[in-house]
This record gives C-alpha cells, sequence and structure tokens, in this order.
C-alpha cells in the first residue's frame, strides 16, 4: 500500500540527529523494552507471519504513523494483531484484565524463558521453493512494474515504473504480498540496481540497490 | 526519551507506558506470556547480541583473506561459521567498500537490520528522515555524520527491501599493519558496519581511550 512507511525520497521530515554511537543506549525507556519483548513472545504464538505484522503498522494512518516514535508503532500493530485475530477482545485491551480465558491450544505456545534462546538462535529462515521458472539472469535488464497494490508490498514506491540491472540472484524466497494475505508461496528473489541519475534525477550519481521479487518486474 | 514527537496536529494518543503494561498483565493474566521470556529478550540483546558480534566478523576479514573471501560470496557460511545466527540474520550480505567504492544501508519500508552481528537498530537507523533521504540523498546523510568521502569515490546504497540483511564491510584504517583482531575489533564501529560512518582510524581510537581515563 502507498502508506506513511514508503518512505524513500520523502522531503521535509528534517534533520537525523543522530545520538552518538558511544552514547546511546539499547532502549530509551523501560516500556520500549516491555513492548520488543511482547511483540517477538506474543509473535511466537503463531498467530500471524512477518508481513501480516508489517502490513499492521503500515495500515496506521499517515499521521499516526509518522507522529509515532518506533516502539509505539509496534505497539499499535500488535494491539490491531491481538485483536483482529481473536487473542484478546477490545474490552479486554481496553481494561487490561481477561474476560474470556484463552483457548488451550493457544496457550500451549506459551514460551517460557526457557526456550528463548533457543527460538532467537533458530530464527526464521524465508526461503522457499517454487516450481516457477527463474526469469531473470544477472546481467538482465528489467522494468519495475507500474502498480499500486492497497495490500502489503515489498516494491518501494520510488522504484516502481523504472529500468534497473539485475545484479545478483537469491533463491527462492516467501513472497510478501501474499504471506501477508496468510498464503505461503515460494518466488525468484533478485537484487537489483537502479541508476541515482533515473531515480532521482540528474546530478545524482549513486546507485541504488532493491530486492525484488520476480513478479514485481518485467524484462525491459 | 530523546525521541519524543509533536502531537499537536491529531488526538494525543495514551501513554505508551501505560498501555504496555496493560497489555502485558493482560497477555500474562490469560497464560499466553510469560514476563520471564519478555526479560530473558531484553538481557540477550542489552548485553549478548550486539555490535561486538559484527566487528569480530570484520577483524576477521581483514586478517584473514580466505574468511573475507567466504564472506563476500557466501556471507551466511561464514558469519554462522562463527556462531552468529538466529533472527533477523537468517539470510546475509556483506558489501565492502574499497577505495573505489562506498556502501551504505537502510530500510526504506520498516527498520530491516543484521540483528545478529549488529544487534538492535538505533535509532537514527529507524527514523523518518534516515529511511526517507538514505537512497536519494546518501552524500546529504553522509555529511550529516560528519562523514566526507574522497573524490570519485562511488556510493552504493542498499535497501533492505527482502528478508536478505546487509553488513558492511568497512575499509581496514591505515596504520594498523601487524594488529592482531583483538585490537583491530576496538576500530570497527555499528556505524562502520552500517556504512554511515569510516572505521577508527588508530588516532581517533586513542582520543576516544583518552577521554575515557581521568
Amino acid at each position: 500500500m502507498n502508506g506513511a512507511h514508503d518512505l524513500g525520497g520523502m522531503h521535509g521530515l528534517g534533520p537525523i540527529n543522530p545520538e552518538p554511537e558511544l552514547e546511546e543506549p539499547v532502549f530509551h525507556a523501560e516500556w520500549e523494552k516491555r513492548a520488543l519483548g511482547l511483540t517477538l513472545t506474543a509473535g511466537w504464538l503463531g498467530q500471524w507471519n512477518i508481513d501480516i505484522s508489517r502490513f499492521a503498522r503500515e495500515r496506521q494512518h499517515p499521521i499516526t504513523y509518522l507522529s509515532n516514535s518506533y516502539y509505539e508503532n509496534w505497539l499499535a500493530g500488535l494491539e490491531t494483531l491481538l485483536i483482529e485475530r481473536g487473542v484478546i477482545s477490545p474490552e479486554e485491551l481496553a481494561q487490561g484484565k481477561a474476560i474470556d480465558p484463552a483457548p488451550a491450544e493457544l496457550i500451549e505456545k506459551c514460551a517460557p524463558a526457557s526456550a528463548v534462546q533457543d527460538i532467537l538462535l533458530a530464527g526464521g529462515p524465508c526461503d522457499l521453493a517454487t516450481d516457477d521458472p527463474q526469469s531473470f539472469q544477472i546481467g538482465d535488464k528489467i522494468r519495475v512494474i507500474q502498480f499500486n497494490p492497497t495490500g502489503h508490498t515489498r516494491a518501494p514506491r520510488y522504484i516502481r515504473g523504472h529500468k534497473g540491472t539485475i545484479t545478483d540472484y537469491y533463491g527462492s524466497f516467501i513472497f510478501p504480498d501474499e504471506n501477508a494475505q496468510g498464503n505461503k508461496i515460494g518466488q525468484h528473489l533478485y537484487n537489483v540496481s537502479f541508476d541515482g541519475n533515473q531515480l532521482w534525477g540528474e546530478g545524482n550519481d549513486t546507485t541504488i540497490h532493491v530486492d525484488l521479487w520476480q513478479s514485481y518486474m518485467d524484462p525491459a | 526519551m530523546g525521541h519524543d514527537h509533536s502531537h499537536d496536529h491529531t488526538a494525543p494518543p495514551s501513554d505508551p507506558a501505560l498501555r504496555v503494561k496493560a497489555l502485558e498483565s493482560l497477555l500474562v493474566e490469560k497464560g499466553l506470556v510469560d514476563p520471564a521470556a519478555i526479560d530473558e529478550i531484553i538481557e540477550t540483546y542489552e548485553t549478548k547480541v550486539g555490535p561486538r558480534n559484527g566487528a569480530k566478523v570484520v577483524a576477521r576479514a581483514w586478517t584473514d583473506p580466505d574468511f573475507k573471501s567466504l564472506l563476500l560470496s557466501d556471507a551466511n557460511k561464514a558469519i554462522h561459521s562463527m556462531g552468529y545466527t538466529g533472527r533477523q540474520g537468517e539470510h546475509m550480505k556483506v558489501v565492502e567498500n574499497t577505495a573505489t567504492q562506498h556502501n551504505l544501508v537502510v530500510c526504506t519500508l520498516c527498520s530491516c537490520y543484521p540483528w545478529t552481528v549488529l544487534g538492535l537498530p538505533p535509532v537514527w537507523y529507524k527514523s523518518a528522515p534516515y529511511r526517507a533521504r538514505a537512497v536519494s540523498d546518501p552524500k546529504g546523510v553522509l555529511a550529516e555524520f560528519g562523514t566526507t568521502l574522497p573524490k570519485g569515490m562511488k556510493i552504493s546504497v542498499w535497501d533492505s527491501t527482502s528478508e536478505m540483511r546487509f553488513l558492511v564491510l568497512p575499509q581496514r584504517p591505515a596504520n594498523t599493519d601487524g594488529w592482531t583482531t583483538e585490537e583491530l575489533e576496538k576500530l570497527i564501529t555499528r556505524n562502520s558496519m552500517i556504512g554511515v560512518e569510516h572505521a577508527l582510524t588508530p588516532e581517533k581510537l586513542r582520543a576516544i581511550e583518552a577521554s575515557k581515563t581521568p
């Protein structure tokens, strides 16, 4: 979707003001730590995947998305998912108190502290085979399709319709646009380079590399 | 908090600290979340998994040509062989800074970042201005970090739009011949592995260490 999260090339957002590396703490408030931990542990209940959770954050009103701090956006996304998947009810969220018990099969999935290291070390690999033929080879010229999907996509606006060159082939990976709708499908994934002057106008001599799934592209 | 925002153009949301507390107690009451598991996650990213992991990878690449070659051709194999596996590091690609090529990493769509080797991302990496301008004006972004590049240096920006996570292999600073990997690791900053700064020079490292000792 063309949401506020799709930020590449936006103007007027002010300076970055980075905190010096040696001075920046990992977290800036106690609640940020709990928001991170809750997002991960609730995710391990298996009721959504990474693209569903990204889409939950992206769907916020642009003013809200851009006004929120980072972990506020995580919190908003988590609240949306928990309610949409029926894990909690809006009334329970409002009160912070349980009204109905959780189903036993969900409680079984609650990760104890002793399982955390193994879960983090295992991660969640995203490669997934496909029977589709590989359409592009390194060096091929492509054009990104022009589209404006209202659902989740990982093709940012700033490269749509533009010409690029395939610079790497990663294999077949879960296709996010479908994954966000709960459909786990493998699709070929590439790295594609774009000339700065093509994307941003003359005088920009940088190269921009973007990872793109096969169906985002046509031969140029 | 260094990143409070003004909410004068929208209704003020309720205090996130209260919301998080209420949500945690609700999920704990329902038996869906173990608060000790949250503690374990926090401790992991505050004390165990951070940019010192990446510094070990880079220092080894600077001193071991075979490892460097594996790191650039099969980053997964090289990095996983050092034990840095797992969440947000399942699929890795390393891009090398050279005398003619500088690399910079961003995620314009969210905040994708190689947790296994760099830990959790800093606030600026997740901020809207960085995400907006890293792809369209990388030179301006680098200038905000006080980073200058020699004339003619090519810049590549890597936008993390898939589950591939990018790590920059910074250039080894001059006058470090004969340094051990442990000594070299001190020169390797988190920011140099994102590509917004260079690795520290020996002079800068000495200045930092001098400022720490009273």
